[in-house]
């Protein structure tokens, strides 16, 4: 249904070319869930706002490939052909709920809006439709709601008015940049919970983008690991989660906290800073920051190659060389007790 | 909403009150008798005392200060030394012209402000921006009274288009009323278009970026849309308070363009009322135009509660 291929966004800056997303692609199936997960500024949601081609143009631009929806390439569409696409067919939620409604106006005509924007039919009947999504979003006494406004709403409950006004319209795409990032943990649960349900009752395909790899591996049914605006590894969520085959996406799952005592060692960080992506590093992005990092990966930059069936891997480590690398790095942390890599 | 109007309500009163004592005491204070004035200046000692007397300025200060105040509260500010007549008549004689100009030239702001910032917003990546900005800068660094002169010349005198000088009740005629008001009105205004224009095009810019801009157009709004409803309705809120201070610091603005237009309003009796010392006029205009502003300052207050549900649901 969605297919992007090998697109780029750069971003023009004072100081250069920001190479922001550069050069993915995948697919998404109709009603299927795909995370991409990465650390902050490895173009998580400027890949997610190009697919809604809502960043700013300039500074934004694409200078190469495409973003295929039904067969037409987004990058090529004209503004009023990409309005009629905007909430209508690809809709997104927004990372932060306390800022994404307009503080003026009242949840009921933001509702609204979304949906007059693209269906004609009288206010009466978008107002009904308006207290059903409330509804189907959890949001109690929808009818009274709908005159209040934005600052007499928790977080929460904003959030869940956003996925209603994303909804308005049935879209096939619903684009999650980081929903939860703002929430607090049992509100967490509870919006992903109902996008899930949601997704149940209407076959929306989800786009969600997170930092966090609990939520995508509670979410998700296909992965895309992103690092320094590519993709590092893209699988099925056992593929990501069992077979880690990137040393970035291994680092990544070891920085999570664990709860079993045995592994109680100190809480593994990433060293260094995610790379400069004006002037990258030569070889592989990830090297500078690679506990594995061999002479070639300063050298080649690595392209994703096949693991398994539906597994892809961008490293120059073979498998026998990464497991051999894990278990030094796992022995010499026995070692030496608490220190980490 | 109700708690909040009183609120506003209640904080005029201790700004007026202040107002009124720096008022007595920059006109009590200054050197030179009044009643040596009304008398001339080869009077007799004698009859000075006597029309202290009558006027109460033998009284000690706050005497004379209270005393004021108190005819305040029921509509006396006194009397001209000068014409005899009522300060309070002679102030609401006087209300006319100064209004007919702050409306006119408030109106002409605004009509020329908005859409110049919607659309410098709307062409924001563009030339016109910079253009614009020192446009704007150009405009607020004008003199009035220069401008007023070259407009004279220009329209008045060159190309005899609008009278030079002179008013025109609205009672005579909305025609000839907004004649003799567009010249003084488009001097008023061109100082005061390049603040608000810029004023509202930055608010805009800011509102621009922000993510309920984007919520807005991930909906699939028309951008036209989005900057006309959903940018302009945010931007509204901070520029509210520069228009409310541009009217109110228009009310000085009129004294320097009423004495070139010769139009007879406030600013012009209180230049007149200095030069004759008529110290009761002095004190009644002053006090007018510092109860005029506080009031602006509500209106704008209240105003700010009614594009804004954050304040008004307080």
């Amino acid at each position: 249904m969605l297919e992007v291929k090998n697109l780029k966004a750069h971003i023009d800056t004072a100081d250069g070319v920001v190479k922001a997303v550069d050069g993915v692609s995948f697919t998404i199936k109709p009603g299927e869930t795909v995370g991409i997960v990465g650390e902050s500024g490895s173009g998580k949601s400027v890949l997610a706002h190009s697919i809604m081609q809502l960043n700013p143009k300039p500074p934004t631009f694409y200078p190469e490939g495409e973003i295929l929806f039904e067969g037409k390439n987004l990058l090529q569409l004209k503004e009023k052909e990409l309005q009629n696409i905007r909430g209508n067919e690809i809709a997104m939620v927004y990372q932060d709920p306390m800022s994404s409604l307009n503080p003026v106006f009242k949840i009921g005509d933001q509702l609204m809006e979304a949906i007059l924007t693209h269906q004609h039919m009288p206010k009466s009947k978008a107002k009904m439709r308006a207290i059903e999504l409330l509804t189907d979003v959890g949001i109690p006494d929808p009818e009274k709601r709908l005159n209040a406004y934005p600052h007499q709403f928790s977080g929460g409950m904003r959030q869940r008015v956003l996925i209603a006004i994303a909804l308005a319209c049935n879209p096939k795409i619903l684009i999650a940049d980081e929903p939860t990032t703002a929430l607090d943990v049992t509100i967490q649960a509870q919006i992903l919970e109902l996008m899930k349900s949601i997704q149940d009752k209407y076959g929306t395909a989800i786009v969600l983008i997170s930092h966090d790899l609990g939520v995508i591996a509670q979410m998700a049914e296909k992965v895309l690991v992103m690092y320094s605006g590519r993709i590092v590894e893209k699988g099925s969520v056992e593929d990501i989660f069992y077979h880690t085959s990137m040393p970035y996406t291994w680092s990544l799952l070891r920085s999570l906290p664990q709860i079993d005592a045995e592994s109680r060692h100190r809480l593994f960080n990433i060293e260094g800073q995610p790379p400069n992506l004006i002037h990258p590093p030569n070889g592989c992005n990830f090297h500078p920051r690679c506990p594995f990092a061999t002479e070639q990966c300063k050298m080649v930059d690595p392209e994703l190659t096949k693991r398994s069936a539906n597994h892809y891997a961008a490293c120059l480590l073979s498998e026998v060389e990464f497991k051999e690398g894990k278990k030094r790095i796992e022995n010499a942390e026995k070692e030496g007790g608490l220190k980490h890599v | 909403m109700l708690h909040y109007t009183m609120r506003r309500i209640l904080a005029m009163i201790p700004v007026l009150f202040i107002v009124s004592v720096i008022v007595f005491m920059i006109v009590h204070l200054t050197p030179g008798n009044p009643a040596f004035l009304i008398l001339g200046e080869d009077s007799s000692p004698e009859a000075v005392e006597q029309l202290e007397q009558q006027l109460g300025l033998d009284q000690p200060k706050v005497i004379q200060y209270f005393d004021w105040l108190k005819n305040i509260f029921i509509g006396d500010l006194g009397q001209s030394i000068y014409s005899e007549e009522s300060v309070t008549q002679i102030i609401s004689e006087r209300i006319g012209p100064t209004f007919s100009l702050m409306i006119i030239s408030i109106l002409l702001t605004l009509i020329i402000a908005i859409p110049i910032a919607i659309f410098i917003v709307w062409k924001r990546n563009t030339f016109l921006d910079p253009l614009f900005l020192s446009g704007s800068l150009l405009g607020t660094s004008i003199p009035e009274f220069w401008l007023a002169l070259l407009l004279v010349l220009g329209f008045g005198v060159s190309i005899p288009i609008f009278p030079v000088a002179g008013y025109i009740p609205l009672t005579d005629g909305f025609l000839s009323w907004i004649h003799h008001l567009l010249l003084p009105s488009i001097v008023l205004a061109a100082v005061e278009v390049g603040l608000i224009a810029r004023m509202l095009r930055d608010s805009m810019l800011e509102s621009v970026n922000q993510d309920y801009t984007k919520t807005a157009r991930g909906k699939g709004v028309k951008e036209r849309k989005v900057l006309m409803k959903h940018v302009f309705s945010n931007a509204l809120i901070p520029t509210t308070t520069v228009v409310g201070v541009t009217i109110a610091g228009l009310l000085g603005g009129t004294v320097i363009i009423e004495t070139i237009f010769t139009i007879p309003g406030i600013g012009q009796l209180l230049i007149d009322s200095i030069h004759r010392r008529d110290y009761p006029v002095i004190q009644g205009v002053i006090l007018f135009i510092a109860f005029i502003y506080v009031l602006i300052n509500l209106l704008v207050d209240l105003l700010y509660a009614f594009l804004d549900p954050r304040i008004r649901y307080d």
